[in-house]
């Protein structure tokens, strides 16, 4: 802590901003990435492998060819990231933003202990000890809940990343921020996903498909942002797509995904919370690890209702413009299956709707971006010189 | 049969079988009579699938989880019939239960109660202790579960003295004096497991007190789960109590304000018993089908009492197992099971809500 207040104090003259996509953060993140390939650790999380891919050079290079921009970008200066603490990977991804838009970085690590996190620890340490210059731009921190800390690096920081939705935002936004700094917030959100039934049925890889839902939603147990929680179906042929399509799921929950009895609970909950609220039908299934509400109309309030752990509020549309009365602020991400993702991007453009920050193929809802919640991450977290 | 005929009969005389019967006829009109009352339940059942209106067995009778109660005001009588309403004990800041009751569903809620106990205790009221402080009963409108327990419980009772003061602090002199006044009596003393352990045998303990009541009846309730937190079995509750003040008759009772009035009572051989006024199935959570003998599940309560409210077929939030059927070894009829405590509650993955969790 000492040794970071000082080096803050002469304002970038001790410790200068780098440039965005900067060579010196290309090779660390290049070595970083080849540590991890190699380490025998690693290869049991496939979390971390999907990371040092990221941060191949390749990969780099290809961003920076997407988001360096044509101005002269550099970093804002020190980043301070609270990263979830029930998630392992998303504060690496958070810190190398904030390295790749030329940032100093603190952040409060989970606090739930991951092995992915010692792994990311003792790969950095690693690459460091080669490359000291970078030393003083990179401090990962575990700390409770410490409100000193919490004030100190807040009036520091340029910019405040805050990961871990409503109740963490409010909680960080006790402490105030320097009267330059800005900040990052992702709240809770949720997902939904649009799929044609007739492009489903035509499909030859539905086992394919049902892998790509169950990762986009049972493995955050459906409580992630981006993970969908309503279904529409378009298409002619929705109710035959639709007893396809959660059949193979189901074959798939049967064997891989595990419901504790208080998630059981709650979806019932739910359904009935539902059913006490709209006209809805819960739809039979074989068993909770499935639990689908059908909805003869798709409002607003039904965002209140939502689930997670397997718990679908499923609607068939006549057409696409339908999915409006649920693009609200709290909607992440549209994913698709069969529908083109022109015509999503124009229902929110022409809608105007304040929700809707993503709109990827199905599968790809967790695949990290340099835009994310509606940011450009590298422009965010750094500055922009004009120069006339 | 009707739910008074029910009360009638000796409490533990039905035997499963002929529960089934029995049950399956008045929870399936009592299903059908709450779903004409009340838009709510009736669509929540829709909602659920429950279009037919016969039943084939108990099992099938659709149940709705307690937790809704907190959510929903669920009644199935006219606003003006309402004669009073009872809440949860909820901590600060929880959302507490709402159940609404009629003179006709209070009334039987008291009929059941005294059915139960007086067969443990007898018909005559005992010189009565209560184990908490009087403050709990001031708002006579709205009762907590606490509240409503002590008033319930009080009925079995004469001359009730508070054992604690509004402080929480135990009241030595007054136990005293009333243990002398009513010496060689039989004395009931009843209280929340949690007061009973924090604040009278702890005190008894720490301040090297002691009480004669070896011709106490102890009826104690209210969950373990403050308790096992405290790692306090029911074993070590009932031994301290007897090695302390010489109390022999414990018995624990499962009950809750959502289904006030047939209560569970622990009998001689330590187990949990449903009255002919109740019944008990155990679910398990990944298809919600009912559980084996011996096997955990999440705890289901079945009752023809409520006319009031649709509570009478509850999925609650306890996990419990059922240890057989009939044959007890203190020959009551019919299921006995064990609760086991909360549902564990599984941390969910995903981003949401994490620094200010575990504050």
């Amino acid at each position: 802590m000492e040794r970071l207040c000082m080096l803050q104090k002469d304002d970038g003259q001790v410790l200068p901003a780098l440039p965005v996509f900067s060579s010196l953060v290309e090779s660390f993140l290049q070595k970083l990435s080849a540590c991890l390939m190699t380490d025998l650790l690693a290869k049991g999380y496939p979390d971390v492998i999907t990371f040092a891919f990221f941060c191949r050079r390749s990969h780099i290079r290809q961003l920076a060819q997407k988001f360096a921009g044509t101005g002269e970008r550099l970093g804002r200066g020190l980043v301070f990231h609270i990263a979830p603490s029930n998630v392992a990977m998303n504060f690496a991804y958070s810190w190398v933003a904030a390295l790749l838009a030329g940032d100093a970085s603190v952040v409060r690590l989970p606090s739930k202990s991951f092995p992915q996190v010692e792994i990311i620890c003792k790969a950095v340490r690693q690459v460091l000890a080669d490359m000291p210059e970078l030393v003083p731009y990179i401090y990962f921190l575990r700390y409770g809940h410490d409100e000193d800390v919490n004030t100190a690096l807040s009036a520091l920081c340029s910019t405040r990343v805050i990961w871990g939705g409503d109740k963490t935002i409010r909680e960080i936004r006790n402490f105030p921020l320097g009267i330059r700094a800005n900040e990052i917030v992702f709240a809770d959100r949720f997902g939904l996903a649009v799929i044609d039934g007739d492009d489903y049925l035509r499909s030859d890889n539905p086992e394919r498909i049902a892998q790509d839902f169950f990762n986009d939603t049972y493995l955050s147990d459906q409580n992630a942002c981006n993970s969908p929680r309503f279904v529409i179906w378009l298409g002619r042929n929705k109710v035959q797509a639709r007893v396809k399509f959660w059949q193979q799921l189901q074959d798939l929950l049967d064997n891989h995904y595990e419901l504790g009895p208080v998630q059981a609970v709650d979806k019932l909950v739910k359904t009935c919370l539902l059913g006490a609220e709209c006209e809805c039908k819960l739809q039979d299934t074989a068993n909770n690890l499935l639990t689908r509400v059908e909805v003869k109309s798709l409002t607003r309030k039904l965002i209140e209702y939502t689930g997670n752990s397997g718990f679908f509020i499923e609607y068939e549309a006549d057409e696409l413009t339908d999915i409006k009365p649920v693009l609200t602020e709290r909607c992440q991400t549209i994913s698709y299956y069969g529908v083109v993702k022109e015509d999503i991007l124009s229902v929110v453009k022409d809608s105007g709707c304040r929700g809707g920050d993503r709109i990827v193929p199905m599968g790809r809802t967790l695949d990290f971006s340099l835009i994310w919640d509606g940011y450009n991450l590298i422009s965010a977290m750094s500055r922009e010189i004009d120069v006339v | 049969m009707t739910y008074e005929e029910l009360l009638s009969l000796e409490p533990y005389s039905l035997s499963q079988v002929r529960k089934n019967e029995l049950f399956v006829e008045l929870l399936g009109a009592l299903t059908e009579k709450h779903r004409q009352m009340s838009y709510c339940y009736a669509d929540i059942i829709r909602t659920l699938g429950y279009d037919r209106k016969e039943f084939q067995t108990v099992q099938d009778i659709p149940f709705l989880p307690v937790r809704l109660f907190k959510h929903l005001d669920l009644m199935s009588i006219p606003k003006e019939n309402i004669f009073k309403m009872m809440t949860s004990s909820g901590t600060s800041g929880q959302q507490v239960s709402k159940i609404y009751l009629d003179k006709e569903t209070a009334s039987w809620q008291q009929k059941t109660l005294a059915k139960i106990v007086s067969s443990f205790i007898g018909t005559s009221r005992l010189p009565m202790i209560i184990l908490d402080c009087p403050s709990v009963l001031k708002n006579r409108h709205s009762f907590s579960a606490r509240g409503a327990g002590i008033l319930g419980f009080s009925m079995f009772g004469r001359k009730s003295i508070y054992a604690l003061d509004d402080n929480m602090d135990l009241q030595y002199e007054v136990v005293r004096d009333f243990l002398q006044e009513h010496k060689g009596e039989d004395i009931l003393l009843f209280g929340f497991t949690f007061m009973v352990w924090k604040y009278f045998l702890q005190a008894v303990k720490d301040r090297n007190l002691f009480f004669d009541l070896s011709n106490g009846f102890l009826l104690h309730g209210g969950g373990w789960k403050k308790l096992a937190q405290e790692s306090v079995s029911n074993e070590q509750f009932r031994q301290e109590l007897a090695k302390i003040c010489g109390l022999k008759y414990v018995h624990s009772y499962y009950g809750m304000v959502e289904q006030t009035g047939p209560i569970c009572m622990e009998c001689e051989a330590g187990h949990l018993h449903v009255s002919n006024c109740s019944d008990i199935i155990m679910r398990r959570s990944r298809d919600f089908s009912p559980c084996d003998i011996g096997e955990p599940g999440i705890v289901q309560v079945l009752t023809p009492m409520p006319q009031s409210y649709p509570g009478h077929s509850l999925l609650t939030e306890d996990e419990g197992v059922l240890l057989g059927v009939d044959d007890c070894p203190c020959g009551r009829k019919g299921k006995y099971f064990k609760i086991m405590g909360r549902l564990a509650n599984a941390e969910l993955r995903g981003c949401s809500d994490t620094y200010a969790v575990g504050k």
